[in-house]
């Protein structure tokens, strides 16, 4: 799971060092993107279930499948009091040699896929890992499919920032990366004068 | 406290298309499996049909986490049944809670367009259609949500159910043997996929007879 850590008030860079992926209990890892105050508000939901879960000390935990589920009636329930939490979601995990990907919307609307997207991943994103994803790819190859994707966002969405996390989930725990930058060239002709013969516009 | 968000909607919707048709002795209902939103498809892989009981399956389209919630509240209801009756509710039975399911939110509605499909008590094929607030009809055929304009003008032209008007009542049923049924849908929605941008992907048909209950896959245009 990949994501950039700027955080915008408006369309000004405000905050820069934001933490999009948290570990949720013992088998989840989850992404955020929207408002940061709703995302905070999440997580202590999040910490409270999976405190009192552990208080049972039955030696059981939740998965990301009940986590996932778990955040599908939270979103669901705000939006049916028209007080919504302005987040689109993504919960990853592996639980006894399951491997888990969902997504959960602002109003609720939630599935599963092997591989998700939010904001404007789902427009420049998806259709890239549509393309190259396969059932067999290995770490290193995600990560560089990840970086791939990553890289288009940036060039194209004016909101995102070159500093990002890669996190990664497996049985024996999560692990989130330091932040780090992309390496990028912005000489590209295309880049230059972009409306050249664009008859009508700017 | 002051209002907020007021450009903020509480409905989305994915689309879909939903189709069902009752013959004799049997029932095929059917639905495509793209989740969209606006221009952008969601998963490819959504299934849309829900089995209610054992001769009662629902196909929904719309707003995903509405016919979620709709299709909770239905299980849920349908588990006390069992409780209660120790036996599957029946067709007709649950096209009723649906209908009453569904106004109970007449003023915050499901934003969801159903088709219920079955096998009556007599073991007989039935078409039950919705709209999101709970009117609904025991037809002998029905497409509802997206591509239900492109579909439903299309089956009236080859299954020309007879008129409701008439006296004496007539059976609503198809004529079609089970397998041309399942023809006719597999060309509907290969049809509708082709100007429909919110059908697509896969067609998920499910067969109900005396048998019990069979599925099959076909795959859709993917643009």
């Amino acid at each position: 799971m990949a994501a950039d850590m700027g955080g915008s008030y408006g369309s000004t860079l405000r905050y820069k060092t934001v933490d999009r992926l948290k570990p949720v209990g013992k088998h989840s890892l989850l992404g955020a993107s929207g408002e940061i105050s709703d995302f905070q508000e999440i997580l202590r939901y999040l910490d409270e279930l999976i405190l009192y879960d552990n208080m049972w000390d039955d030696g059981n935990s939740l998965g990301p499948k009940e986590v996932h589920n778990y955040l599908t009636r939270v979103m669901y329930n705000r939006r049916n009091k028209f007080d919504p939490l302005w987040n689109s979601l993504v919960l990853g995990g592996v639980k006894k040699g399951q491997k888990y990907l969902g997504m959960v919307s602002m109003i609720g609307v939630n599935f599963e896929d092997n591989h998700v997207a939010t904001g404007f991943g789902n427009h420049l994103a998806r259709p890239i890992l549509r393309d190259e994803w396969h059932e067999n790819l290995s770490f290193e190859d995600g990560v560089k499919l990840l970086e791939k994707c990553m890289r288009v966002l940036l060039y194209r969405d004016r909101s995102a920032v070159n500093k990002l996390q890669i996190a990664k989930i497996t049985e024996e725990g999560v692990t989130i990366s330091q932040p780090y930058s992309l390496k990028t060239f912005w000489g590209f002709s295309a880049f230059e004068n972009p409306t050249v013969g664009a008859e009508g516009s700017w | 406290m002051t209002k907020q968000n007021a450009n903020w909607s509480p409905y989305d919707n994915n689309g879909g298309t939903c189709v069902a048709i009752a013959g004799a002795d049997y029932c095929v209902i059917a639905a495509d499996t793209r989740m969209s939103t606006g221009y952008s498809i969601l998963t490819r892989d959504y299934s849309k049909i829900c089995k209610l009981a054992d001769k009662c399956v629902m196909a929904s389209s719309g707003f995903q986490a509405d016919v979620k919630a709709l299709q909770k509240q239905l299980a849920a209801r349908h588990l006390i049944y069992q409780h209660q009756h120790n036996k599957q509710v029946s067709c007709p039975a649950m096209a009723q809670l649906l209908s009453n399911t569904l106004y109970y939110k007449r003023f915050f509605p499901y934003y969801s367009f159903n088709v219920l499909g079955g096998l009556d008590n007599e073991g007989k094929g039935c078409v039950y259609t919705y709209d999101a607030v709970g009117s609904y009809e025991r037809v002998g055929y029905s497409s509802q949500g997206s591509g239900s304009t492109l579909i439903m003008p299309f089956l009236d032209n080859q299954l020309k159910s007879p008129s409701p008007l008439l006296l004496p009542a007539q059976d609503a049923v198809t004529p079609l043997s089970e397998s041309e049924a399942v023809d006719l849908v597999k060309t509907c929605f290969a049809s509708a996929t082709e100007r429909d941008i919110y059908t697509g992907d896969k067609l998920e048909i499910v067969v109900l007879n005396k048998e019990g209950l069979h599925r099959e896959y076909m795959e859709l245009r993917k643009d």
